[in-house]
């Protein structure tokens, strides 16, 4: 059974291209059918294949052909499968089937169905290959082939030009990563002579010792795309206007699975990191600061996906936070609760979006707890196991994250501080999102309820997002054993009891009302922060004032071509003695020999004024 | 030497002003036979000045290019009646400043 991992991603891939080929000729029908089947199939196989390794945990390999082979260096199409690769094939092929499943729904009259679920089939194939391959090259293939799913879904409905532009933003920024990472691969080719991961990590164990300068740079390059991919500071700015996608696309690609690449690609290469406490620091501090700063931004959007989209933001930074500290199960254990709960809490926004005639603004809609029953809940359920409270999926991945990152010496404590800050915001933005867009008065009546198709996904996801805390995820093999030391009883009681003040808080503020803050909202500072929070601490006009417009500058004067102007100069001075003298060949002889007379008059008497001596 | 002995300075004197009035005869003048005749005049002034230079130093070469000119003359005189008939038959003129295109 375990031979057949490689239909995993090749059924999806085959589909997509079936898809692309018949997108004219097939009938709708078939179309959702082929999309979701395929994605279920290579679910089902995920799982087959998932039980018999959980009943034999052993790691293989499987090479199926060697891709080129150039000097010594001959990567090949070649599988790794353990504990890690199974829980990400696991999310990618769960989550991703019922967002397919929910897509089938969301994209009913939508004339490009067949592009649609071409891209969305493409994005799984691809996925899964960076998370199955077995060396770095293999990975880097299906992260840029993520990487173009995600440009031409986001830029999906690419009539409306601010679409494009989201998408090309969101292309460029992960670029700018992507280059980093590839530099990173090339540094560790040439030191360490492989790109098999297994065997990179063997022969850098061998040649550097903790603390060396090479795998400090090698871990830096590779944290540069994962930075870029996992929308994590400095080059978040992309993410939250990738939101311009279809939703279910926001749910799969820029939720659950695309934006965590990063930590996943950290997590692999983990034994590197190790060699690095440096670099292992700056992820922390990388994964603390992006919490803190998305988690600030989404309690002051109106637009329900980027509350949801900065909230992503910042749960990924928790996931930073957790490799930095070394708490790397704690770290894919929220991985995967996050997949869920933020799925969940993205299609239910995508449900609201559907039956709301596509309106993203929360004050615009309000009581809809009983007009949408399925996704009330979906959202309570999803919002609580977002805010980390005590028994939902998210607690018990959020808690291990900020116990461990407390038990790390000298910054623990502080790292732990950041991380409480940010559980507190989280809870109460999250339900700030609940009690402004459920309860309340209705302003915007809904079509309808979610039809089956929409509910279903749902409902599972809800599920899984309240029981998914309980899953032993199989990384115990993968990773180097985390320290058993418990922190101090009054640090778990706290870190529990953070979650369930912010959500009071959010009830007396947003609901109730009871807890007035207009008067802290309308002072004059409390004006500026929330204009500076809502932009997302400025960080966008940041970079359009320091790289966007100068660059744009730039090319505007190049456009011109100014080094050509000094050859331009010398075909104008030529051009204009040519217009002169042209004028004086007017064909009159008489002119001619006039001209010719005072010249030679002029030469003698010129020649007449040099002395005899000279001459 | 017998006879008149004229002095060198009042022959070139002669033959500048011959040249300068065909020079200004080809300046001013739009008749293409005067302009013709002018060119005959500086020619002549020319070979005057030969002679007169050849005399004086008791050379032979000055009247060796009187020779010279005088055929060359000849020659000119010949390719330029030519033209003067082409230009007289395209034109029906003989003003030089209505042949001033170069298409005829």
């Amino acid at each position: 059974m375990v031979d057949m991992i490689w239909l995993v991603p090749l059924i999806p891939l085959l589909s997509s291209i079936l898809l692309m080929l018949g997108s004219a000729t097939l009938p709708r029908v078939l179309i959702g059918l082929l999309g979701v089947c395929s994605v279920g199939a290579a679910a089902v196989l995920t799982l087959l294949v998932g039980l018999e390794f959980l009943a034999n945990p052993q790691p293989f390999q499987l090479t199926l052909w060697t891709w080129m082979q150039v000097g010594d260096f001959s990567p090949g199409i070649a599988f790794y499968f353990d504990g890690l690769t199974l829980v990400m094939m696991s999310v990618i092929t769960g989550v991703g089937f019922l967002i397919h499943l929910f897509s089938t729904e969301f994209m009913e009259e939508d004339a490009s169905y067949a592009r649609y679920f071409a891209y969305l089939n493409m994005f799984v194939a691809a996925m899964l290959m960076l998370v199955m391959a077995d060396n770095l090259l293999l990975l880097y293939l299906g992260w840029e082939g993520v990487g173009v799913c995600s440009y031409l879904l986001v830029g999906f409905w690419y009539q409306n030009s601010a679409n494009g532009q989201a998408a090309r933003k969101a292309f460029v920024v992960t670029r700018i990563g992507d280059t980093a990472m590839a530099l990173g691969l090339l540094l560790l080719f040439t030191e360490l002579g492989t790109l098999d991961i297994q065997a990179m990590m063997g022969a850098a164990d061998q040649q550097w010792q903790v603390g060396d300068r090479l795998p400090l740079i090698a871990c830096l390059l590779l944290l540069g795309g994962a930075v870029g991919k996992s929308a994590q500071l400095p080059l978040h700015t992309w993410l939250p206007d990738a939101m311009a996608g279809p939703t279910p696309v926001s749910a799969l690609i820029h939720a659950a699975t695309m934006v965590t690449a990063g930590v996943y690609l950290i997590a692999r290469t983990n034994g590197l990191f190790l060699l690095a406490p440096t670099a292992m620091m700056i992820v922390a501090l990388v994964g603390l600061a992006t919490l803190l700063m998305a988690a600030f931004t989404a309690l002051m959007q109106s637009d329900i996906k980027r509350i949801l989209a900065y909230s992503t933001i910042s749960q990924i930074g928790y996931m930073f936070l957790a490799l930095g500290v070394g708490a790397w199960t704690a770290g894919i254990f929220h991985l995967m609760t996050h997949a869920f709960f933020k799925a969940l809490l993205f299609l239910g926004s995508g449900a609201i979006i559907h039956y709301l005639h596509h309106e993203h603004d929360i004050f615009k809609m309000g009581g809809l707890r009983s007009k949408m029953p399925v996704t009330f809940w979906s959202f309570m359920i999803g919002s609580a196991a977002l805010a980390a409270l005590p028994m939902t999926s998210g607690f018990f991945s959020k808690d291990q994250i900020l116990l461990q990152a407390y038990m790390l010496p000298e910054a623990g404590p502080w790292l732990w501080l950041g991380g409480l800050l940010g559980a507190l915001l989280t809870a109460i933005y999250s339900f700030r999102l609940v009690f402004v867009v459920f309860f309340g008065e209705a302003k915007t009546q809904p079509d309808g309820d979610t039809g089956w198709r929409m509910a279903l996904p749902l409902v599972l996801l809800c599920g899984l997002a309240m029981v998914g805390g309980y899953f032993i995820i199989p990384v115990a093999e993968v990773f180097p054993a985390a320290s058993t030391e418990h922190p101090a009883h009054w640090v778990e009681y706290v870190s529990i009891s953070v979650p369930l003040i912010g959500l009071l808080l959010s009830y007396l503020i947003f609901h109730s009302g009871q807890l007035n803050v207009d008067r802290l909202v309308n002072s004059s500072l409390g004006q500026s922060l929330r204009r500076f929070w809502f932009s997302g601490w400025g960080i966008d006009w940041l970079y359009d004032r320091v790289f966007v417009r100068p660059y744009y500058r730039l090319s505007g004067t190049m456009l011109n071509e100014p080094i050509d102007a000094i050859y331009g100069l010398i075909v104008a001075i030529n051009q204009t003695f040519n217009h002169w003298l042209a004028v004086s060949q007017t064909g009159r002889m008489r002119w001619y020999v006039a001209s010719m007379v005072f010249g030679l008059i002029l030469v003698l008497t010129l020649a007449l004024q040099i002395p005899a001596e000279a001459l | 030497m017998e006879g008149l002995n004229i002095p060198l300075n009042h022959i070139l004197l002669v033959s500048t002003l011959l040249f300068s009035i065909g020079m200004l005869g080809l300046m001013i003048r739009r008749n293409i036979i005067f302009i013709l005749m002018s060119l005959e005049v500086m020619l002549n002034a020319a070979a005057l000045a030969f002679v007169a230079a050849g005399a004086h130093w008791g050379q032979p070469d000055g009247q060796i290019i009187f020779m010279l000119i005088l055929t060359v003359a000849a020659a000119e005189v010949a390719v330029g009646l030519g033209l003067v008939l082409q230009v007289q038959r395209r034109f029906k003129t003989l003003d030089m400043d209505s042949a001033d295109r170069m298409r005829g």
